[in-house]
């Protein structure tokens, strides 16, 4: 299955070394990403998710193996965090204009690509405004445009949705899949949530308790669209049976 | 209705009242030098004093002390301002370098910037290079703390994401922490503004042969109380004007932080 343009995950292992000691925190995490394949990663709270998508985005060094990218020595990478992170002194617009500013883009080529992106995501009318007042399901839709912006090779994401109600969540996720789709892009994404990730991903990676390793690779053979009614079907209740006992 | 007539006449009160405090303080000024009949010397009448401030005016005296103060403080709140943003920037990446500095800075900021001016104008003369020291080294200090302060708040996340888009040092300053010590800065400066004030004026009345302190000390080896008066309240409007100018920047800049 793994072609020459996929994203191989290449026996990464991480041991974080610091004045407690070592602290082993992934091991072995071998696989491979498909070109535009929607995964996402569940697994329990600090197991090693985080540490795993900060190796794949160049933050930290895997201590072995390594990610190798198709072609590429520095990838571009699209990260969104749980919290927006969107820098409170720039507007919407110029938030999502950040990734091209640094590469140094000429300005009105890098507005109308912002703008289509503003168009993708809805944000039409909060181009102008200050982020402190967005609501957080807003202000994730600016992180997710500006993660897309600089046309990553890999959009990262983890727990983009956490901080959102249930409502606002279900409607994200539905947003992301339809960006997904438009932009074709290969994403990676952590989530506590099994139904979400079934309603999103191609496929799941359930990680073990720290330090981690893959202990379900699940391929979410759901048709699509799934629609909010796919997670009463009955294929959709034996996936979720197997993602939880893999969890617990 | 009601509320807002209310809140109409609340805001007239308040157009009102610094004029009218004016008013009542010079009133009682004038009337107290009246009763108590104090000579000039003493206590000059404000019109004294403005009959004063217009000779110094027309003479073109004061508006040449001035700008000799207005040099000496722009000069050194700019020369403490890039010292301590530059020292502020190295500092707050590298804890081994504040570790050793540390001590040298506390110590500094117990050293009473007023009583070392002397030293400044016998080391430095009594030109305006002296002043210019004075208020460099007592702005130096609380805009150091703050950049320091405002340069640590930077979120981890943030510099991770500039991180993940290859941002250079250069870039990451302009873009990432300068922008997040702005307001920390500006806090500094707006108390900066004020003390140079002070630093300049301490150096003058030292020893100097221009500025308004030197003013002031004319003033008072003439028995001309009057134009003791003038140097104060110019000092006074250059002090405020000062502030004013940082918290206009402060509303400009941090326009985003208004809700
Ligand atoms: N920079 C670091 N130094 C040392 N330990 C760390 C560091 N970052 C994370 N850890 C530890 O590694 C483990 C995994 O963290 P993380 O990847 O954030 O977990 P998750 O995202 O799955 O909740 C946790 O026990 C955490 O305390
Ligand atoms: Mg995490």
């Amino acid at each position: 299955m793994p072609s020459n343009s996929s994203i191989r995950l290449n026996h990464i292992s991480m041991t974080y070394d610091d004045q407690n000691g070592y602290l082993p925190v992934l091991e072995d995490i071998h696989t491979a990403i498909h070109p535009q394949e929607f995964l996402c990663v569940l697994g329990p709270s600090g197991c090693g998710k985080t540490t795993l998508l900060r190796v794949l985005a160049g933050l930290d060094k895997a201590t072995g193996g390594n990610a190798i990218f198709p072609g590429k020595d520095s990838p571009h990478v699209g990260l969104v965090f749980q919290e927006s992170n969107l820098m409170p002194w720039r507007t919407v617009l110029d938030n999502i204009l950040l990734p091209l500013e640094i590469i140094g883009v000429d300005a009105q080529e890098a507005r109308r690509q912002a703008l289509d992106l503003v168009d993708l995501v809805g944000l039409q009318d909060f181009t102008e405004v200050w982020p402190a007042s967005l609501s957080g399901g807003m202000a994730q839709r600016v992180a997710i445009a500006r993660a897309l912006i600089q046309d990553p090779d890999l959009l990262l994401l983890d727990e983009p949705f956490r901080s959102l109600d249930a409502l606002t969540r279900e409607q994200m996720g539905a947003e992301l899949l339809r960006v997904w789709r438009a932009r074709r892009k290969t994403v990676v994404m952590v989530t506590h949530s099994i139904s979400e990730a079934l309603l999103l991903a191609d496929r799941v990676l359930v990680l073990t308790q720290r330090p981690a390793r893959i202990c379900l690779d699940l391929i979410v053979d759901l048709p699509r669209p799934r629609i909010s009614d796919t997670r009463y079907s009955a294929h959709f209740q034996v996936l979720a049976k197997r993602l939880r006992a893999a969890i617990s | 209705m009601e509320n807002s007539s209310n809140k109409a006449s609340t805001m007239n009160v308040r157009r009102l009242s610094v004029p009218l405090t004016i008013a009542i303080f010079l009133l009682a000024w004038q009337a107290a030098v009246l009763i108590f009949r104090l000579p000039a010397f003493i206590l000059p009448t404000p019109i004294q004093v403005a009959d004063r401030f217009v000779r110094a005016l027309s003479d073109g005296s004061l508006l040449r002390h001035t700008a000799a103060t207005l040099a000496e403080i722009l000069s050194g709140l700019t020369a403490g301002i890039l010292f301590a943003a530059v020292l502020g920037y190295f500092l707050s990446r590298s804890t081994l370098l504040e570790n050793i500095l540390q001590p040298f800075l506390v110590a500094s900021q117990a050293v009473p910037t007023v009583a070392i001016a002397p030293l400044f104008v016998i080391w430095f003369g009594p030109g305006i290079f002296s002043k210019i020291l004075i208020c460099a080294l007592i702005v130096f200090f609380p805009v150091l703390v703050n950049i320091i302060v405002g340069l640590r708040a930077v979120p981890a996340n943030l510099r991770d994401l500039m991180r993940s888009m290859q941002a250079d040092r250069w870039q990451t300053l302009r873009l990432l922490e300068l922008p997040t010590a702005l307001p920390v800065l500006l806090g500094g400066l707006r108390i900066g503004a004020t003390l140079s004030v002070i630093g300049a004026v301490v150096g003058e009345l030292v020893g100097a042969n221009r500025g308004l302190g030197f003013l002031i000390n004319v003033g008072r080896g003439q028995y001309d109380t009057a134009l003791v008066f003038v140097g104060v309240f110019t000092l006074v409007a250059l002090a405020l004007s000062l502030y004013g100018i940082v918290l206009f920047l402060e509303k400009h800049l941090l326009r985003w932080q208004e809700e």
